[in-house]
């Protein structure tokens, strides 16, 4: 009887430690699985990997972190429904996640209305603009990818250019960004294609393109396996101007799947992806170099962006919690805000009340695909 | 432009052709039994990972295709013998849902046996494309087209030379009458699990070098496959043939031609105007019910 008393005792006696002590809790929800599930696995393996490497370090604010994280397979539906639950039920402190653009979007409204901070993950621009209180972002956005593109043509000396791209969201918000801005750089966009999320042969649409003697180098937006499909096909039908991808495929599995037709290949990309072919003075350095050793030595598998995106997103938190001293949400969203000079794996993020991503062109490297591997272009 | 034409014809046929092999699939053991077998694209799944994974362990090529087809085989008796034959008494509607949740099963059970990457299998014979007229062809594109035929070939000998293959076709006519002339019955059934699986392994191989493969490679190829086979007929072999490859060509001259975003909403429109205006297919048998 005594033992069992006692037993009670010491029960009810950590329970009020636990109560003294409640984490922060990062609520996430992520395509784990699905069609997306390149982009949602390594931002879920990047939170679990660095949350427990802070509460290792003593957490934050003297409390330790608490990961909520659901898999919304990429479907918007579902992302609505485990963020509301995040909200409600589980009542975390700020939501970092949304794999994909879709999923962000049909939360925004949900964050905005309870007065979540909520940092997506998800590229394109309309996440940020217009300027939405409690939304934030890490990702580069799909304009800067047309910005940094055009630039590089234009030195090349391409003035007209084929556009082909799918018919998911990352595609369509890409192409939209490009066809704008593309005036700009007096780039003139001359073909126009699109195919299928699903579809597993693109020659028809390359042939159009081929068909059009304009063209003087083509611009690929898109994701997933469609590029590496439009890649194989491109050398196949026997295309001999420049390639270009979007940042949506910068990653291994590109190089892997694509094989010998990714050779000469361009793309925009993070710095993290050419991690140990960056120089010393480069700002970026100690932190890609940090992520990618510690990301591989866990998981045994290449970085990603996408998990660099997930890193950035979890830090900007910390960092604005440490810097409002508390959870308070309104208080944290205004760190966030006011976030200068913070130096991630996706460039060095300088937040203010009209960019709620706060990074420029300097964040992308241009890369060219020689002998399977990245290489920087100067 | 006669060039362009060409191109997307080629391209058309290459999917057709995999489109037909999925589609004689269907048609086989809807002749054996009237039962629409949705896990068909989860052969053709089981084809191309089970190639692609030992390849990647070193197998050589030929005997790797060969395993992977018998392991489809295989998936597809202990389908029919653990999950279609212990419900035989069922409505057909029953065994088509048994088969729907089968695929979802055999998706899942393929995360876990592999992973949910996309991967890509070398081609049999390189990547230099073959110019015809202005055109190119992989390679590759031959083997699907030229590997589909002599099957097409070996399945009219089998249809018409052997017993099994008389049996089945005994069976798919009249099932009662079969029984009574002395077929047993429930052996052609599993047989005819067994070679659609094989039908489809074939494809999900031939099919993997062009457009990479991976877990749920097999819904859209197994919709496609339907799709074809309700085209030509459902239960026609000339007829799967026939839908496959002109589903094919209509998806590309679509995607060419008018827009390629709506390139899959071609072939399902398609479907609906078949059954509409002619819900037996092109070459299927015409139904006529004694009153």
């Amino acid at each position: 009887m005594l033992l069992k008393n006692l037993l009670a005792a010491v029960v009810a006696f950590g329970c009020g430690i636990a109560q003294a002590q409640e984490p922060v809790r990062i609520g996430a929800f992520l395509a784990v699985t699905g069609p997306a599930a390149f982009l949602g696995d390594p931002e879920q393996k990047t939170l679990e990997l660095y949350i427990e490497k802070l509460n290792a370090a003593g957490g934050v604010l003297g409390r330790k972190l608490q990961l909520v994280s659901y898999d919304s397979a990429g479907d918007a539906e579902k992302a609505r429904t485990f963020a509301k639950r995040l909200i409600e039920q589980d009542k975390v402190d700020v939501i970092v996640g949304g794999s994909t653009t879709g999923e962000t979007m049909a939360v925004v409204p949900l964050a905005e209305a309870a007065g979540m901070p909520f940092i997506s993950l998800a590229g394109a621009v309309v996440i940020i603009e217009p300027v939405k209180k409690w939304v934030f972002k890490t990702p580069h956005t799909d304009r800067m990818a047309c910005d940094k593109v055009f630039v590089d043509m234009k030195a090349r000396g391409v003035a007209k250019v084929g556009l082909i791209s799918g018919s998911g969201g990352f595609d369509k918000s890409m192409r939209g960004e490009c066809l704008k801005v593309a005036k700009n750089h007096g780039i003139e966009i001359v073909a126009d294609e699109t195919y299928g999320g699903a579809d597993t042969d693109m020659t028809a649409q390359l042939t159009k393109i081929r068909q059009n003697a304009q063209v003087q180098a083509v611009l690929n937006a898109g994701f997933g396996q469609g590029p590496a499909i439009v890649t194989k096909n491109y050398r196949q039908i026997g295309m001999s101007v420049p390639l270009y991808q979007s940042h949506g495929v910068a990653s291994k599995e590109f190089i892997r799947l694509a094989g010998e037709a990714a050779e000469g290949v361009r793309l925009p990309a993070a710095a993290l992806l050419v991690a140990d072919k960056l120089p010393d003075s480069d700002p970026q350095k100690l932190v890609v170099t940090h992520y990618s050793r510690e990301y591989q030595a866990r998981f045994k598998s290449d970085v990603s962006t996408f998990g660099g995106h997930a890193y950035d997103g979890l830090m900007l938190a910390v960092d604005a919690m440490k810097k409002a001293g508390s959870t308070d949400k309104a208080r944290v969203r205004d760190a966030l805000e006011a976030t200068k000079g913070y130096v991630g794996t996706g460039g060095i993020v300088n937040m203010s009340a009209t960019d709620h991503m706060g990074l420029d062109l300097s964040a992308f490297r241009m890369l060219e695909i020689r002998k399977s591997d990245w290489t920087l272009v100067k | 432009m006669s060039a362009q034409f060409l191109q997307f014809l080629l391209a058309g046929l290459t999917v057709g052709a995999i489109y037909a092999l999925v589609a004689l699939g269907f048609s086989i053991i809807y002749n054996a039994s009237q039962v629409i077998n949705f896990a068909q694209g989860e052969f053709v799944m089981i084809g191309g990972m089970t190639t692609v994974s030992l390849t990647a362990i070193g197998w050589p090529l030929p005997f790797a295709i060969a395993a992977a087809v018998l392991a489809a085989a295989a998936v597809g008796l202990a389908l029919e013998k653990f999950a279609v034959e212990p419900a035989r008494g069922a409505s057909v509607v029953t065994l088509i849902i048994i088969t729907i949740g089968a695929s979802i099963l055999l998706r899942g059970v393929a995360t876990l046996v592999w992973d949910k990457n996309i991967h890509p299998l070398k081609a049999f014979s390189g990547d230099a494309p073959i110019q015809i007229g202005g055109a190119t062809l992989v390679p590759q594109s031959l083997w699907v087209m030229g590997i589909t035929l002599v099957i097409v070939l070996l399945l009219t000998w089998f249809f018409g030379r052997t017993l099994l293959g008389k049996a089945l076709l005994a069976t798919s006519h009249n099932r009662l009458a079969a029984q009574l002339v002395g077929i047993n019955v429930r052996h052609v059934l599993l047989a005819s699990f067994g070679l659609s699986a094989a039908l489809g392994a074939v494809a999900g191989i031939l099919v993997a070098p062009i457009t990479f493969t991976s877990w749920d490679v097999g819904v859209m190829l197994g919709l496609k496959g339907f799709a074809a086979a309700i085209l030509g007929g459902m239960g026609s072999g000339p007829g799967a043939v026939l839908g496959g490859l002109l589903l094919g060509i209509i998806e590309s001259m679509g995607a060419g031609y008018i827009s390629s975003a709506y390139k899959d909403a071609i072939a399902f429109v398609v479907i609906l105007a078949v059954l509409f205006f002619l819900p037996s297919g092109l070459l299927g048998k015409r139904s006529t019910d004694r009153v």
